[in-house]
Formats: structure tokens, C-alpha cells, sequence
């Protein structure tokens, strides 16, 4: 098997004295989708924000495809092919749709924003994405939270990324566009990307996961393959009901 | 078209006539779509310079009414002049407030500038030319201090300006020394900015028509891209009321200005650095930045942009601004003292930004809002000072008008975040 496109060891994170991740473990293989799962406060968006670079890991090592790098500002994460859609969406509610997705790499004509080719590119991405595309010149506080979640998303597509990492996606959203951000998932992870997926939805992560992962109080709780494993042994581990941390099938060699 | 293969098997006639249809259901319903997307956007609260518009054209139609001078050539000749130093202030301010912040320093800022190149020019005989670009560049230094400070230390930028305006008063002081008031060459450049005018007739007329010209080839050039790539357009006549809207403002100006003295150098030299950043904010990745920063920094961070960067270069610009515009207000009476820079001057200045609908909130605003609001409170001032009224209802009216404004940028904010929510 090839080393996993995105690997964590031993990574830790503490917002002042409050220890948030302890000494976490995950690997994110291409071609899969891996379910982060675990409370509210368990650490799940944090983590997001260490592999992403808004966070950066005080302690630990970060592999890419086996070779360890630093990933200390959000731009290190890009330049690696890492695209995030946080849970708080991160966009600019004054800018446009346009401006959103494209910001930070703005297409350029003679050092001007080439808008027109912007908001074609633009347009067919959201073509691809939803069946309700919004007005991409209204500024994004006007659009509806589920219009919102499709431009995040949009925009985490935008650079071709090779891991990408999704913080409660369909959290905001109804039933149809439900269904699209999870076929979206699944055809990603068919042209081989590697696909983080936050999410409390367990009969999502049933239909669309290949591996688990469960996070409580910021450490690994375990590791399942979903397949394998039934609902309720999941839902136990993220309660607490089981212990497993000690428990980790997939890394023997690690330090605790 | 070769790789519409179902048409090939249709007979041509048919072909032809199926595809003007289609071009053309094409085209209105592109036309049709940028029109219901404007409709839109206005009752989603998107009002941009309307009410502004719509409360000068009330102040000067009262004003005429009371006094019919106040439309008179030489009355608006004057108020073109008497705009611009307070003006360029405000246009430094928009920058500031589309960061959501607020730059408390531009009136010492200006007043510093103009004490530099006084003392400079007239007191130790540096040529005119050179004491101007220390000025201006004293603004630029003062401004990326501060910017630099607010960034770093995270402080709001209207706490470290305010630490600015003292400092930089301060310093204005020390270098005006004990002389006072400096009186500035009535021959000098620095004079000229406000006392020349092109008195030939055909310079405005042809300032007018580039103008008119430009704004028409921009909106041309742009509808054909989008329409050779099949995207919502302006539709041709819309383009042509455009341009006809500005061409008529741009040469009734000209002619108007024709009348007293022709076209102000200041005037000019206003309009253009308005044009210039507004085009630098609205369609260069550089300004993009700004409005993404005053949107939320933090999205801007994740977005990979330097907010430092950011930061440190609005305050820049609204220091060099200030300083310039300092300039032009010392120009107007020719001469520097103690009491440069203070006053209303700041007030004025934050207040033209928000009455010409730049959005305290950050994100929203574009130069031309600094035109359009020092337009409204020269023009309340000029039109009081034409009937005698007391400057206590001057300040009280001014007042009135700055609070409508931010009323009116509190509820445009609430119907789009509504607006969003339903
Ligand atoms: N910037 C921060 N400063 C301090 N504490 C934080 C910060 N961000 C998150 N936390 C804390 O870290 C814990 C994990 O939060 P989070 O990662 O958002 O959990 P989850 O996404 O799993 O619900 C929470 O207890 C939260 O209060
Ligand atoms: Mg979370």
C-alpha cells in the first residue's frame, strides 16, 4: 500500500492552558473518505485547523505522502493541495459569490480582475455542484445558508485539491442538497482524492465513509472500518461508553 | 460549428432560422437576467450612492430656492474648489472604514504635512517642488506607522490614530516652532493648486468628453466579452443611458465651469485620483484584498492574504491622502499655522465618507462616496453661509444629515443579512 497522502503523528494543541488535541493520530489515504467523528468539544474543527495551517500543531509531525513538512500558515497547506470548507464557512460576506471563490487567487488581465472569466469559471463550477446556482454578483450575507455552504465548498474545489477536508458540510443544509454534497463526495473520492469528513449524521458516514475515525475530550478514541463495524459500537466510542484509546489496530508502533 | 452534430441533419433553412431564434432568446433572456439581478439587488438592500444622490439634489434645489445665486456659476466654481481638500481626506477615510476601522489622525496628519512643507519652502528656501514631496510623503510615513502598529498590535486602528493625533500634532508644533502662522508664495505651485484654472473653454469640454468616452468603451468592451461568452449583460440601451447620464453631468460641468473661470486644476486633480483608486479598489487584486479584510479578517487570514500587508498599506494611503489634502486646504488660504488640521476638519471628513454611503460596518463603500458626501456638507455650507445663517444650524443640519446616513447604512446591513436568512 502506498503511505497515505496526509499522516499525523503524535499531534498536539493547546489554546492557552487548555489542552485541545493530545498527541492525535490520522492518516488520510487517497481514493477514501475518512469519518472524523466525536462530540461537540471534541476537538474535530480544531484539528481542521491544524492540517489546514489556522492552527498550527504545537507539537507533532505532519507527513505528505511520507515526507514529513511544516505546515505553519494556510498558504502551506494550498501550496501542498489541501482545501478546507470550515464550519463557519470562513467567507466574506461583502464580497460577492465571485469574489469569494476566487479569493486570494484572483485571475489577472493586464494586472486587472478579469472578472468575465471569473464569473464563467465560476458558473460552471456551481453548475457541477447544485441545481440552484445563487446570483454570483449579490453580496454572499444575502444568499441563503444553504447557497452559502455551496460556495464554501465551491471554493475548496476551485485550486484542484488532493485532500480535502469537510467540517460538518451538510450541518445547514435540507434534504436535496444533502444528497448533492454527498454524491459530490463520493465522485471526489472516485477520482482519487483524499477526503476528510466531519459530520453527526451516522447514516451519512454509513453510506459514504470507508474508515472512521473517533475523536473525545481531544484524543484518539479509535479506529473502525466502517464497513465492519456496527452503528452502535461507533456511537459508544464517541460517547465514551468505550474506552479505546489504548486501542489503536493501525499504528502498533506508536509511543502510547 | 462542427461539433453540433444534430443540427447538421437538419434541413438548412430551417437550420439558420432555428439559430437567429436561438441567438436571440439567447440575448434577451442574458438582458433579461441582468435586469431581474439589478431589481434584486436593490430590495436586497444594496442602495450604493442612491440616497446620497437623492439628498443633494434636495439641498441644492432648497437652496436655489432660497437664494438663487447658490446655482450660479460662480457659487459651484467656488464649491468645486472648496471640496477638494477635505475631499482627499475623505477619500483616506473610505479606505479606513472599508477596513471597518476608523483613522482619527488625518486632520493633525494634515496639518503636520502642511507645517513640513511651509517651513521647508518658505523658511529654509527648499524649492517648492521638493518640500511638496517631503509633505506628502511625512503623511505616508506618519500613516504606515500607525498601520504597522495596528496590525501588530492588534489594537483598534481609531485607539492608535487617536495616540497619531496627538503625536503628530505635537510634532506639527515643534516644527512650526514660535512663528506662527507661515504665509505661503501667492505665486507658488503650492498656490496654484487651488487658484489655477484652465481658463481655455476647450479644456473642460475635452476633460468632459474622455471622460464620457471612457466610461462608454469600459461598459462597450465589457458587455461584448461577456456576450461572446454567452453571460448575463448589460443590455445596449442601458450602456446608452449610461454614458448619457455621465456625459450630460461631465459637460453641463464643463459648461457651467466655463462660465467663471473654466476648469480648477484642483478640481481636476481631485476627480482623477478619485477615478484612479476607485478603479484600483474595484478591479485590482489589490483592492480586492481591502474589501475582503473589512468583510472578516479572519476568512481574509484562512484565504491566505497578509493582513499586516493589508493594514499597514490603507493606513498608508489614508496618511498620504491626508497629507495631500492638507496641502490643497493650505493652498486655499495660502498659508500655515497653528490651527492647521484642527477644528471640524477630521469631523468633516469621517462625516463625508458615511453621508456618501461607505459602510461603518466595513466592506461597502467605494471612492466616489467622499465626492458625493463633502459635496452635501460644502453645499449646506456654502448655501448657509449665501442666506446667513448661523453655523449653529449649519453644525445642527449637517448633523441630521450624517445621522439619516448611518440610519439609512444600519438598515441596508439588517435587510441583507434578512435578507440571507430567509
Ligand atoms: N480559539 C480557541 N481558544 C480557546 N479554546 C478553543 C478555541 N477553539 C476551540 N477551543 C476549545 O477547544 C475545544 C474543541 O473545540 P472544537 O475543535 O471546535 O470542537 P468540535 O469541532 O469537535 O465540536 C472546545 O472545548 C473549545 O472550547
Ligand atoms: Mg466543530
Amino acid at each position: 500500500m502506498p503511505p497515505p497522502l496526509l499522516a499525523l503523528h503524535g499531534v498536539c494543541k493547546r489554546f492557552g492552558v487548555v489542552e485541545v488535541l493530545r498527541n492525535i493520530e490520522l492518516e488520510i489515504h487517497a481514493g477514501q473518505v475518512l469519518a472524523l467523528l466525536g462530540d461537540n468539544g471534541a476537538g474535530k474543527s480544531t484539528l481542521v485547523k491544524v492540517i489546514s495551517g489556522v492552527a498550527p500543531a504545537d507539537k507533532g509531525s505532519i507527513e505528505w505522502e511520507g515526507r514529513t513538512v511544516h505546515i505553519r500558515r494556510p498558504q502551506e497547506a494550498r501550496d501542498l493541495g489541501i482545501a478546507t470548507v470550515y464550519q463557519d464557512l470562513a467567507l466574506c460576506g461583502s464580497l460577492d459569490v465571485v469574489g469569494n471563490l476566487f479569493l486570494g487567487r484572483e485571475i489577472r488581465r493586464f494586472g486587472f480582475l478579469d472578472e468575465v472569466e471569473m464569473e464563467r469559471r465560476s458558473m460552471q463550477l456551481l453548475e457541477r455542484l447544485t441545481r440552484s446556482v445563487p446570483d454570483l454578483r449579490g453580496p454572499v450575507v444575502s444568499l441563503s445558508s444553504g447557497q452559502r455552504q455551496t460556495v464554501a465548498i465551491a471554493r475548496s474545489l476551485l485550486g484542484d485539491p488532493r485532500v480535502l477536508l469537510l467540517d460538518e458540510p451538510t450541518a445547514a443544509l435540507g434534504f436535496e442538497q444533502t444528497t448533492e454534497v454527498l454524491d459530490l463526495v463520493d465522485r471526489l473520492r472516485d477520482h482519487g482524492l483524499g477526503i476528510l469528513l466531519i459530520s453527526h449524521n451516522m447514516g451519512d458516514v454509513k453510506a459514504l465513509a470507508d474508515r472512521a475515525a473517533v475523536l473525545r475530550l481531544g484524543r484518539n478514541n479509535g479506529f473502525f472500518d466502517v464497513s465492519t463495524t456496527s452503528q452502535e459500537q461507533i456511537i459508544s466510542c464517541i460517547t465514551g461508553a468505550t474506552d479505546n484509546a489504548p486501542r489503536r489496530p493501525a499504528h502498533p508502533e506508536a509511543e502510547w | 460549428m462542427g461539433d453540433m452534430p444534430d443540427e447538421t441533419r437538419a434541413d438548412p433553412a430551417a437550420t439558420t432560422e432555428s439559430r437567429q431564434r436561438r441567438a436571440r432568446r439567447a440575448v434577451t433572456g442574458a438582458v433579461a437576467g441582468w435586469i431581474a439581478v439589478r431589481r434584486h439587488r436593490l430590495s436586497a438592500g444594496e442602495l450604493g450612492h442612491l440616497p446620497v444622490t437623492l439628498v443633494l439634489a434636495a439641498v441644492w434645489i432648497i437652496f436655489q430656492c432660497i437664494n438663487s445665486t447658490f446655482l450660479s456659476p460662480r457659487n459651484l466654481s467656488n464649491l468645486s474648489v472648496d471640496i477638494v481638500g477635505t475631499g482627499l481626506i475623505a477619500v483616506g477615510i473610505v479606505f479606513v472604514l472599508l477596513l471597518g476601522e476608523l483613522d482619527l489622525s488625518v486632520g493633525s496628519i494634515s496639518g503636520l504635512a502642511a507645517a513640513v512643507f511651509a517651513v521647508l519652502s518658505v523658511n529654509n528656501d527648499v524649492p517648492e517642488w521638493l518640500a511638496l514631496i517631503a509633505a506628502v510623503l511625512t503623511g505616508t510615513v506618519a500613516g504606515t506607522l500607525q498601520g504597522y502598529s495596528v496590525a501588530r498590535t492588534r489594537v483598534p486602528a481609531f485607539v492608535v490614530t487617536l495616540a497619531g493625533l496627538l503625536t503628530w500634532n505635537g510634532l506639527m508644533l515643534a516644527i512650526l516652532g514660535t512663528s506662527g502662522t507661515v504665509n505661503l508664495d501667492e505665486n507658488g505651485l503650492v498656490a496654484h493648486l487651488t487658484s489655477y484654472y484652465f481658463t481655455d473653454a476647450g479644456v473642460a469640454y475635452v476633460v468632459a468628453a474622455l471622460a464620457t468616452a471612457l466610461v462608454f468603451l469600459a461598459s462597450f468592451l465589457n458587455r461584448r466579452r461577456r456576450r461572446a461568452v454567452g453571460m448575463a449583460h448589460r443590455p445596449l440601451h442601458t450602456i446608452g443611458v449610461r454614458t448619457g447620464v455621465v456625459g450630460m453631468i461631465a459637460f453641463a460641468s464643463a459648461y457651467l465651469l466655463n462660465q467663471f473661470q473654466g476648469l480648477p486644476l484642483a478640481l481636476l486633480i481631485f476627480l482623477a485620483v478619485v477615478a484612479g483608486l476607485d478603479i484600483m479598489l474595484r478591479r485590482t487584486p489589490c483592492g480586492r484584498r481591502v474589501y475582503a479584510l473589512g468583510s472578516s479578517v479572519e476568512a481574509a487570514r484562512r484565504a491566505s492574504l497578509s493582513v499586516t500587508g493589508v493594514q499597514t498599506a490603507v493606513l498608508a494611503v489614508s496618511g498620504t491622502l491626508a497629507a495631500t489634502g492638507g496641502l490643497f486646504l493650505a493652498s486655499r488660504i495660502t498659508s500655515v499655522s497653528q490651527n492647521s488640521g484642527s477644528g471640524v476638519l477630521l469631523l468633516n471628513a469621517i462625516a463625508a465618507a458615511v453621508i456618501g454611503g461607505t459602510s461603518l460596518f466595513g466592506g461597502r463603500g467605494t471612492t466616489w462616496s467622499a465626492v458625493l458626501g463633502i459635496l452635501v456638507i460644502q453645499s449646506i455650507a456654502s448655501g448657509m453661509a449665501l442666506t446667513d445663517t448661523p453655523t449653529a444650524v449649519q453644525l445642527v443640519i449637517t448633523g441630521g444629515v450624517l445621522f439619516a446616513a448611518v440610519v439609512i447604512d444600519s438598515l441596508s446591513r439588517h435587510t441583507q443579512q434578512a435578507h440571507g436568512r430567509a
